[in-house]
């Protein structure tokens, strides 16, 4: 059994097929990479298997479990969290408290008891500013721990998301275009933390436009085209079809490749 | 002297309820942006429901339970029945669902009880306290203790509890509070429940003073509107020193000018706000971030 399986998965908007009869698997610790020009569903695909859309056809399955269309807030507590292309922050808290609201679930919290400050809540709020220290720690974020988020770049950011979604502790973590934006030495940086996720155990389902680093860490690709998948395989397969290099380069050069 | 002691004390008991209308606001509206205009139905709830429990033979503190408590129910059923089926819907729509609801409640309101106005004793006698020459009623001090136990339990809630926080991260950012598996549905409900609980007990302390009937809401819900805009809306504390400060402007108009233009204050000052510091005394200046 898959931790997520996706089967035929499709959305309209207005009659548009954004997305159509799509269907892949992930595997636990496995890295897959959906690719694809821009508009060819990528974002509308996690959109729908992460609970912000209600597909119109098809499956999502996690862990077994038949999650399709299920709200955002249930899927977290099934171990599935996600990151966004145009991030989605608490601008107004500091960088510490973004990720300790990712780990909202884990603590458990008595109104009564919080109110009275009792030694059981202090400690609980120790423990989990301790955990979110060493969350900031691993994105490479310690040092901006108390600023307000809102003030950081937009490369910070993208790490900071990444930080408040391993909070969960995810069995697989979506993450939108991580790189988009970044510099050279940012992309590498979170190039590292991919992998040293997926190495952890966490499966990555990964939208990313950056070709080198998508070839360089994926196991597994996914290839989009006008909300089709018009292939899959790992990164040398794809690379070499000529279907995806139509699709990216125009038909035009698929030809020539062939030829050459 | 006494004179403007007594213009103080009066604007501060009546400014507290206006306080405690405002919080009522900044939760709603921190939970979701959404201005609720039957915040004042609420405070009228409070009020007449506690009347006629009251009148029906029930002990003061058991009517009043039972006002907060349909108030409570009032509140919940407006959000899972008119708010949230609406959800994705602008904000000035949702804004305007609020005011057709609390036209509904009032209508309502006539029909089951009366258009009469009614009031029930005050808790702890009438009889008036001499304050620096002037004097005080005992309920002022209930209202006015009212509204500062509701904003430092409010405070404590926000700042210590889990929920309380889980409350603020949907504010921010509905999405994101979401993604990290708050049940932000759960957290609307939660805050038109704890709104309708605070403008209940608004009703409940201040009917002694100042009467209550089935149209006191509208007037209401635009005072604390006023002191919520005063004070910077989604803010708290603004909440608080917005009310008071309305309440006091608005005693000291009366006093000073002509108690005519009492009402004309509330108004002055949403005006003067908006041209002067959109943002009020407290609010967050926002910043879009592109």
């Amino acid at each position: 059994m898959s931790l997520l399986q996706v089967d035929g998965l499709g959305i309209e908007f207005g009659g548009l097929k954004a997305v159509d009869n799509v269907g892949f698997k992930v595997e636990p610790g496995e890295i897959v990479s959906v690719i694809g020009p821009n508009g060819a569903g990528k974002t509308t695909l996690f959109n729908m298997i992460s609970g912000i859309y209600l597909p119109k056809a098809g499956r999502v399955t996690l862990a077994g479990q038949d999650v399709t269309g299920m709200e955002p807030h249930l899927l977290a507590r099934l171990g599935l969290s996600r990151t966004f292309q145009n991030l989605q922050i608490f601008q107004h808290m500091s960088v510490l408290e973004n990720v300790v609201a990712g780990f909202h679930l884990e603590e458990s919290g008595n109104v009564l008891s919080d109110l009275f400050a009792l030694p059981g809540s202090r400690k609980r709020a120790r423990t989990v500013r301790a955990k979110a220290e060493v969350l900031l720690a691993r994105v490479g974020l310690e040092r901006a721990a108390g600023a307000e988020a809102g003030s950081l770049s937009y490369g910070a950011l993208k790490r900071l998301e990444i930080a408040r979604a391993l909070a969960l502790s995810p069995k697989i973590l979506l993450l939108d275009e991580p790189a988009a934006g970044c510099n050279a030495v940012e992309t590498e940086e979170i190039d590292e933390l991919i992998a040293e996720v997926a190495k952890s155990g966490v499966a990555i389902l990964l939208v990313e436009h950056d070709m080198k680093l998508v070839m360089r860490i994926s196991n597994h690709i996914v290839v989009l085209d006008h909300g089709e998948k018009i292939a899959e395989g790992d990164p040398e397969t794809v690379s070499r079809n000529p279907d995806v290099i139509a699709a990216y380069l125009g038909t035009a050069a698929a030809q020539e490749s062939e030829h050459a | 002297m006494p004179e403007l002691m007594q213009f103080l004390l009066s604007g501060l008991t009546v400014g507290a309820v206006y306080a405690l209308v405002a919080l009522g606001f900044t939760i709603i509206y921190n939970a979701s942006d959404v201005v609720n205009f039957a915040q004042g139905e609420f405070v009228m709830l409070g009020g007449m429901i506690t009347v006629f429990a009251y009148g029906a033979g029930a002990p003061l503190p058991l009517a009043a339970a039972v006002a907060i408590l349909t108030t409570v129910f009032v509140g919940v059923a407006l959000n899972k029945l008119a708010i949230e089926p609406a959800r994705g819907a602008p904000v000035v729509s949702l804004i305007i669902i609020t005011i057709g609801a609390s036209i509904l409640i009032r209508g309502v309101t006539q029909i089951v009880f009366d258009k009469q106005i009614h009031r029930f004793p005050a808790f702890t006698g009438d009889a008036p306290i001499p304050f620096f020459g002037a004097t005080l009623l005992p309920q002022s001090l209930w209202v006015v203790g009212g509204a500062l136990t509701v904003f430092v339990g409010l405070y404590l809630f926000f700042t210590k509890t889990l929920t309380g926080k889980a409350v603020l991260a949907t504010a921010n950012n509905r999405l994101a509070a979401q993604l990290v598996g708050i049940n932000t549905g759960w957290v609307m409900t939660l805050s038109f429940g704890l709104s309708a609980a605070i403008g209940a007990l608004a009703g409940v302390l201040v009917t002694p003073i100042t009467l209550t009937s089935y149209d006191v809401g509208i007037g209401l819900a635009l005072k604390g509107f006023a002191a919520a805009m005063l004070g910077g809306m989604g803010n708290p504390k603004g909440a608080l020193v917005g009310g008071l400060l309305l309440g006091v402007i608005e005693a000291m108009t009366a006093g000073y000018l002509s108690s005519q233009y009492k009402d004309a204050a509330a108004f002055v000052v949403i005006l003067a706000v908006l041209f002067a510091m959109p943002q009020g005394l407290f609010g967050a200046k926002s910043t879009e971030r592109v």
